[in-house]
């Protein structure tokens, strides 16, 4: 048997060459009273060490539920995975045993939620919750654990750890607790991190000094993160590439810099537009017209097309694939994809 | 832009904080809002920014009369509104209305879209007599954009971003001349925040309104805003026109707040100087003396822990930069920010 517990840190393994996490064609449903809601539709996407790949979406595109997916935490039921592979080191984790998974989830794959204040146990010291960690996965003393639980606070920077410690997470401010809940995620020291919108509950200045310290961690470790995020300005500021979702899909990928300099789908196009720029104070702002669709009555055709300027009869019946998007000559663009059949055409838009 | 319509005078509110059960002692107060002077000007638009925790949301209550002021004024067309009640109250009320943060909260999921929107009327029937009240719900529905057939639909058959035009028109029942928005899109998908504020846009060319704007996106409040003010620990720090405030910030706290707002513009990240604060926002039951931000200022010196700085045009300051600023040291920074 596998299930002997060791109490040694594990060596870190030598650096995979592949991709760190592939996912692959993954669906996810929902079931419900009203219907099947499926939520992501065929998404594939992959991070390598040391990478940052943003996730970026609306509510509803299906984003958080990929991530969950990959955690291996969505309700089944009502959820189920009727397709896809989930290949974590080249292993697909949709097909292991459950003893095999959870072996994966948080030490080799960490989350960091929203809402720091729901995420962490009120009636339990940050300390106690820090620590635990180590006792759950290494079998460390409490003692043990609870020098590690210091060490790692003030690794994120808490102020007077030593004397925090044993404090519960409402003595905390919301930077400072989203800082634990980093904590958490990088006590095993995992391999790659999904961060869900971790500064979104904060204040701007606080959400600097987070991201931050997110970004110097994950190159101090060389760990994959993925970042799951609405705010165009946070993908700016830290993302290597980009996967833009929408309806359970995935409308375009790119290098960060390629795209916001020339986006190759008109939805990803509407949301940099709609951002109210200096020059245009006093004039209508760009707004995507029309809302978000029913996940239970996705479109037919390409999702985005009922809001979308640029569509044709083919949009409303035939699902673009994600076409590789390539300079006029046919120079491949590394990285870039875009589910649009007038990538072309928007691409060239200025 | 001709007279104010709204004169905020010195503005205080503070919670007091009590101990014992029977006899319930001070001990404290949160200072929420700590002596605030503003002018709001027919038909203009004033941003209010702040993080949370600054008091903008309280400022928006007192001025409301949602909350009572412990001292200070507010004139509405130079009368003082803040110590007014009954009959007197309610009359003024009619003038300014408040448009909320989230419409899955602010909409009573048990009334029709009809019922919230006419609920006003009721109040104030002279608005619109009991037999025209339908048509005047349809009106609105139509002003904001709405079907007017949705008038018997409930808040839960609405997205996010049509209830919050629900919000905006029940705003507009009574026809006010200010309406202070909290927050009005920070709730709302990005693709949809813009069609809202084209909406509020448009609505007060077409009223003549005077908003109040508050939120914490700074490139909305710029967008929006014809003058901005920034608040910090119940503190007016800084407020001028877009131009001075954004091009030319003198307070450092705005220089802050600004560098650390997230660019969309991924060129901008080897050009960008961002000044990382420190800490977090001291308590409000317990703020520092002297000037509030001092804790988490590079700036700071010893004056600054004993002398209150005064929202004023500094002196030594000429063209854009001289505006209201409450620091020692006000100058523009080096290097601008966005």
């Amino acid at each position: 048997m596998t299930t002997a517990v060791d109490t040694t840190k594990p060596a870190r393994e030598a650096p995979y060459e592949g991709p760190l996490l592939d996912v692959r064609d993954l669906h996810v449903e929902f079931v419900t009273r009203d219907g099947v809601a499926r939520a992501v539709n065929g998404v594939n996407y992959s991070v390598r060490a040391g990478e940052t790949l943003a996730v970026l979406g609306e509510s509803g595109s299906g984003k958080s539920v990929t991530a969950q997916a990959i955690m291996g935490i969505l309700d089944m039921p009502p959820a189920r995975i009727p397709r896809g592979e989930i290949r974590f080191r080249g292993q697909d984790m949709l097909r292991m045993g459950r003893e095999e998974r959870r072996r994966i989830r948080g030490r080799k794959i960490a989350m960091i939620f929203q809402d720091a204040l729901s995420s962490l146990n009120p009636v339990l010291s940050v300390g106690f919750q820090l620590g635990e960690m180590f006792r759950a996965h290494h079998g460390t003393s409490r003692k043990e654990a609870k020098d590690k639980a210091i060490e790692l606070m003030e690794r994120v920077r808490i102020p007077a750890a030593k004397q925090r410690v044993n404090d519960y997470p409402h003595q905390f401010s919301g930077g400072m607790r989203q800082r634990i809940m980093i904590a958490m995620a990088l006590a095993l020291e995992p391999d790659l991190i999904i961060a869900d919108e971790p500064t979104t509950a904060l204040d701007v200045t606080v959400q600097a000094q987070v991201m931050d310290l997110l970004a110097e961690l994950q190159a101090e470790y060389h760990m994959g993160l993925i970042l799951i995020t609405h705010d165009l300005g946070v993908v700016a500021d830290v993302a290597d590439k980009i996967a833009v979702m929408y309806a359970g899909r995935i409308v375009e990928t790119a290098p960060v810099y390629e795209l916001y300099a020339r986006p190759a789908h008109p939805y990803t196009r509407g949301l940099l537009d709609s951002i109210p720029r200096l020059d245009q104070k006093g004039q209508e702002l760009y707004a995507i017209k029309g809302l978000p669709p029913n996940l239970l009555r996705i479109p037919k055709g390409c999702a985005f097309n009922p809001r979308c300027p640029r569509a044709q009869d083919v949009c409303r019946v035939e699902v673009p694939e994600l076409f590789p998007v390539t300079e006029d000559d046919g120079t491949a663009l590394a990285g870039r994809g875009s589910a649009c059949f007038f990538w072309k055409e928007t691409l060239h838009d200025r | 832009m001709a007279e104010p319509i709204l004169e905020v005078k010195d503005l205080v509110k503070h919670y007091p904080l009590t101990q014992g059960i029977l006899f319930k002692k001070q001990v404290g107060a949160v200072k929420a809002v700590d002596g605030i002077s503003f002018d709001l000007m027919k038909g203009e638009t004033l941003g209010i920014v702040g993080e949370s925790g600054c008091g903008k949301s309280t400022l928006a209550k007192v001025l409301m009369n949602l909350e009572r002021a412990t001292s200070g004024q507010v004139l509405f067309k130079g009368e003082d509104i803040s110590k007014l009640t009954g009959q007197a109250l309610k009359a003024v009320r009619r003038n300014i209305q408040m448009v909320f943060q989230d419409p899955y909260t602010s909409l009573n999921p048990r009334m029709t879209v009809g019922d919230i929107i006419g609920e006003p009327f009721e109040i104030h029937p002279e608005v619109a007599p009991k037999g025209d009240r339908r048509k005047a719900v349809q009106d609105l529905l139509d002003v904001v954009g709405l079907n007017p057939e949705y008038i018997n639909r409930y808040p839960h058959q609405f997205s996010g971003g049509q209830r919050q035009r629900i919000g905006i028109a029940r705003g507009l029942a009574l026809k006010p001349e200010i309406i202070i928005c909290d927050e009005p899109v920070s709730a709302l998908d990005v693709s949809v925040q813009a069609q809202v504020i084209n909406l509020l846009d448009q609505l007060q060319g077409e009223f003549g309104l005077s908003y109040m704007f508050i939120a914490h996106d700074l490139s909305i409040v710029r967008h929006i805003s014809d003058r901005v003010g920034v608040m910090y620990l119940g503190k007016m720090v800084e407020i001028g026109s877009d131009e001075e405030i954004y091009d030319n910030a003198t307070h450092p706290y705005t220089q802050a707040l600004l560098s650390a707002v997230p660019v969309p513009d991924p060129t901008a990240r080897e050009t960008r100087d961002r000044i990382i604060l420190t800490g977090d926002i001291p308590s409000p039951a317990n703020p520092p003396s002297g000037c509030r931000f001092r804790t988490r200022c590079w700036k700071a010196e010893e004056r600054c822990s004993t002398e209150v700085p005064l929202l004023a045009v500094p002196e030594l300051l000429k063209g854009p930069a001289a505006h209201q600023s409450a620091c020692h040291f006000a100058e523009v920074r080096e290097t601008a920010a966005v």
